[in-house]
């Protein structure tokens, strides 16, 4: 979890350009981290390469807080 | 100019397409040329890339098609490791005066020239988007600006695809993605060559320059905005048409 949690706020810091801190389970990718939705698309291209998956364009828009990013990727370990 | 690029060009066998696949092969890119349905065509393409000392390979795909577009794509991520340009040129008339015209013809013509260009392009941008760089050039025609009689399928799909170029240009500039398009005027093709003599001097009588375009004058364009020369440009339609329309 810690480190499936670390490398999901890697890839959010670099890819929305946010501050680590702001980067909490709650935070909401668009409304906390000021996301929009290409920012989104990039961030589950880099995921998938991260994490070796593929997540569909439905997964996708079910994703709404860093918390739903590191459900999905332990669910699917 | 271009070498360590890869560019994928659909309709590549002949024409317009081949002539664009030689141009970005001599600036130094590697070429993937897609084919509808002539495969002698297309290998002669890749045979004259590969005497300038590129790589080529032929994949026929029917552009219309979203299950073989994705296919084709990964064949040459596959083989190629990237995509660096798109030329989106596949395109087909099936001419008529509107009254007579079939669904069927409307059809057809829209499939290929039209969304043929959006499938390509939305394959294309996941293996752009993670690069951050990107080059796509849509062949539309002056038709597309200045109408045509007995053409409102290819008319109204060449007319879409310079809106198509547009959206997709804003959508993707923030990721280092251009998207132009390029807009023919009459070029020395097949698919002119079967004009009568008639209709070639009415043609003629409209151009400027006084004369028929050749695919090479396409290309060069072509070649132009592929290039980092073409860095700052995005959303823009370049005629290439000896001055016919100037709007």
């Amino acid at each position: 979890m810690a480190d499936t949690l670390d490398r999901v706020k890697r890839i959010i810091v670099d890819r929305l350009g946010v501050d680590a801190s702001e980067v909490t389970l709650e935070a909401s990718i668009k409304d906390d981290l000021g996301a929009d939705s290409l920012d989104v698309m990039d961030m589950i291209l880099e995921l998938e390469d991260e994490f070796s998956m593929e997540i569909s364009d439905e997964e996708a828009e079910k994703i709404n807080t860093v918390q739903d990013i590191v459900t999905y990727i332990e669910s699917r370990a | 100019m271009l070498s360590g690029k890869v560019a994928m060009v659909t309709g590549g066998s002949r024409g317009i397409g081949r002539a664009v696949s030689l141009s970005l092969a001599e600036a130094g890119a590697d070429v993937a040329v897609i084919y509808a349905g002539n495969r002698d065509a297309a290998e002669e393409t890749a045979d004259k890339i590969r005497r300038v000392s590129r790589q080529a390979d032929i994949i026929q795909a029917d552009v219309s098609d979203a299950g073989q577009v994705d296919s084709a794509v990964k064949k040459i991520l596959e083989s190629f490791g990237r995509i660096d340009i798109l030329v989106n040129n596949a395109g087909i008339t099936r001419d008529n005066l509107m009254l007579r015209m079939k669904e069927e013809d409307w059809d057809r013509v829209v499939d290929t020239n039209l969304k043929g260009v959006f499938l390509c392009i939305k394959a294309v941008t996941r293996p752009m988007l993670k690069k951050r760089s990107g080059r796509i050039i849509n062949i539309s025609s002056v038709v597309g600006i200045s109408g045509n009689p007995g053409q409102a399928n290819y008319v109204a799909a060449k007319a879409g695809v310079i809106g198509l170029t547009k959206s997709a240009a804003k959508e993707l500039a923030s990721r280092g993605i251009t998207v132009n398009a390029v807009a023919p005027g009459f070029i020395e093709t097949d698919m002119t060559a079967q004009l009568g003599e008639e209709v070639r001097e009415e043609m003629m009588s409209q151009i400027p320059l006084a004369r028929l375009g050749k695919p090479e004058d396409v290309a060069g364009a072509v070649r132009f905005l592929a290039s980092d020369a073409a860095g700052y440009i995005t959303g823009q339609t370049l005629h290439v048409d000896g001055g016919m329309v100037t709007s």
